[in-house]
């Protein structure tokens, strides 16, 4: 018996007790259904996190003021922690490799315009900050290359900012009161949106040693400096931590690059992907021993076919393999209608909920296929080992 | 050189700790072409010594010379391949595979030793008409009378072209009509060289065979060989 005819021997047989084999195959199907279906969530989750983060490009690194071990607290015990200034972070331009750096400083306050009063976002930021992030103006234009340590008082509005506070009338020109001090507004954003909670649109820009001043601030939240792409970040880093040595007197401050942020975040969701496909691998489980029941059953039903087989010449190999076969047929079959209702789901839930993160985990779906071959494999070997142990007379008087 | 020669065999039976003597010192030698009829009462050993011969079970004690093989030097798989080769069954509750029709059931020997589809169905197709069953291809067993299954279960017995033919009872099952016609068909095969060993609780049936082995707990009581005819 060749493979072809081991496969339609076990079709035929798997036939002839149609809805049994159904209900037994289906238990697998809902196995790798489940498995489709969590690591496709699992996994749209991965990327929607991903996308969220990658979005300003991964050439970026970011330097806080204090030294911290990963992304706990700063521990600012051994020395003093000096503040980052402005004028830290136009040394760094002068940093290898280094393209652009943006001082960054964040808080909310009272925003008065177009004689309405909003509490909102303030980004006190520097001119570099629209190139940097890739941040189009659709009205007027960024904060202008002022002398950054006196920058004139002038601001850029966030699109909802601009709504909210002027509607559809264009607010160049106007004035802006922001925690008091007066502002002239000079350019409005193009729409972002979210990023990891923070609304990019309801926010006020304004000149970093502004916003410095407004919250009566020694230092910067944060330097982000952004290198060329071509440059290995250890070697952008290592520059970067020589200049702020030379400048502190030591190294208080934490370095952390996108790809650190992008590996640690890219492992702890791997590590939902894997635990949903594990909850899917034990629905799995439970078919395998549907289809473990099922195969004792039919050895025990057919213990007469197989002294036939036996008596016509079939040797306990061959036996074997045909419920091996049929076992494995079972479990490939139902595996392969869970991965294409699965399949038809994730699509289906995509075109329906375009807004729900989910995508195929195309590694964990072809793994679901191969676990569920394997667990037909696993299942039919006890009772495939059982009907080849069979003594062909015993078998014979079996009916 | 004989085909089949048996030599003080012996087969016992452990049940409840007690041994059963299914067969005892059976010494019997059978020339290819024979035909044979074993007849005994019941519980006599006559199906155990037809499982012994078709190399389904084996001997307790004593040797089986197949051919000139010392039958207890094969393992497992050559005894299978001896069966596939050389040896047909019938049995009396026919034992075709309910799911598949007449030409498949005579096809399974040669889908067990890997003959390919077009061949196969070459082979059964002639092995169906042999026993008149042409037109009965496609019908499963649920659908054939008793005979019809008994013929099916002979015209797959034969399709490998075996060298001896064991039958136990296999006209228990039948009436008396379809139960002649199955022997006729059996004879015929005979007639043409194929060494024919039938057991059979009917007189009638037992009292064609040329040569007529009696049974009695386990020994061989009575060996008659009719005058040729
Ligand atoms: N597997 C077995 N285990 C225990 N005892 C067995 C077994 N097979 C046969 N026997 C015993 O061996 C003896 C011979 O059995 P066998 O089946 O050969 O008789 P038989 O002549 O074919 O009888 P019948 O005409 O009723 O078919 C009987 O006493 C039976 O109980
Ligand atoms: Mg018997």
């Amino acid at each position: 018996m060749n493979g072809r005819e081991l496969v339609r021997f076990a079709t035929h047989s798997a036939l002839s007790h149609r809805l049994r084999s159904v209900l037994t195959a289906l238990g697998i199907g809902i196995g790798v259904t489940a498995v489709v279906l969590l690591t496709s969530m699992g996994e749209g989750l991965h990327r929607y996190v991903l996308e969220q983060f990658t979005q300003f490009g991964t050439n970026i690194i970011g330097i806080n003021p204090g030294r911290s071990t990963t992304f706990g607290a700063s521990t600012g015990i051994f020395g003093s922690v000096r503040p980052l200034t402005i004028d830290d972070a136009e040394a760094l331009k002068r940093v290898p490799f280094v393209l652009n750096t943006v001082p960054v400083v964040q808080g909310t306050a009272s925003v008065e315009g177009g004689g309405r009063e909003r509490s909102t976002n303030i980004s006190g930021v520097g001119p570099e900050f629209q190139t940097a992030f890739d941040f189009r103006v659709a009205l007027g234009t960024f904060l202008p290359a002022d002398d950054p340590r006196a920058p004139r008082p002038l601001a850029v509005l966030g699109a909802k900012m601009r709504h909210e506070l002027y509607g559809e009338r264009s607010p160049l020109g106007e004035l802006l009161r922001v925690g008091g001090e007066r502002y002239r507004v000079i350019g409005v954003m193009e729409p972002k949106g979210q990023v990891l909670g923070f609304d990019l649109d309801d926010t006020v820009y304004i000149p970093a040693a502004r916003a410095l001043e407004l919250y009566n601030r020694q230092g910067l939240f944060e330097i982000d400096v952004l290198y060329d792409k071509a440059v290995p970040a250890d070697e952008v880093v290592a520059g970067i931590e020589r200049m702020i040595i030379a400048r502190h007197g030591g190294l208080d401050v934490t370095i952390t690059t996108q790809q650190q942020m992008l590996d640690v975040l890219g492992s702890v969701l791997d590590i939902v992907t894997f635990a949903v496909a594990a909850l899917g691998g034990i629905s799995l489980l439970v078919g395998g021993v549907g289809i473990f029941t099922i195969m004792t059953i039919a050895v025990r039903e057919r213990t007469a076919e197989i002294g036939l087989l036996r008596a016509i010449g079939a040797g306990r190999a061959q036996i074997r393999a045909i419920f091996l076969g049929e076992s494995i047929l079972l479990a490939g079959i139902g595996g392969a209608g869970g991965l294409l209702v699965g399949g038809l789901t994730v699509v289906l839930l995509g075109v329906a909920v375009p807004a729900l993160p989910v995508g195929i985990a195309l590694p964990y779906v072809v793994a679901a296929e191969a676990v569920a071959v394997l667990i037909g494999l696993a299942a039919g070997v006890v009772p495939a080992q059982r009907a080849a142990a069979l003594d062909p007379v015993e078998a014979l008087r079996a009916e | 050189m004989a085909m089949i020669r048996l030599e003080a065999l012996g087969r016992t039976f452990e049940v409840g700790g007690q041994q059963v003597r299914a067969l005892d010192q059976v010494d019997l030698t059978i020339e290819a072409g024979e035909y044979l009829s074993i007849m005994g009462p019941s519980g006599s050993g006559k199906s155990t010594l037809l499982n012994v011969l078709g190399l389904l079970d084996t001997p307790s004690v004593g040797a089986y010379w197949l051919d000139g093989v010392n039958t207890s030097t094969m393992g497992d798989d050559q005894l299978a391949a001896t069966r596939q080769a050389q040896i047909g069954f019938v049995f009396q509750s026919f034992h075709l595979v309910p799911r598949m029709t007449a030409a498949e059931n005579v096809e399974l020997p040669m889908l067990l030793a890997g003959i390919g589809g077009a061949e196969r169905r070459e082979r059964a197709h002639r092995s169906l008409a042999g026993v008149g069953l042409a037109d009965r291809a496609d019908h499963r067993p649920a659908q054939l009378s008793g005979g019809e299954r008994q013929r099916v279960a002979i015209a797959r017995a034969i399709v490998m072209q075996p060298r001896l033919l064991l039958a136990d009872e296999p006209t228990g099952n039948l009436d008396t009509g379809s139960g002649a016609e199955i022997v006729r068909i059996m004879e015929t095969l005979n007639e043409r060289g194929l060494t024919l060993i039938v057991v059979t609780h009917d007189l009638q049936i037992g009292e064609r065979a040329r040569r007529r082995l009696r049974l009695r707990d386990g020994r061989v009581v009575e060996d008659l060989r009719a005058a040729q005819a």
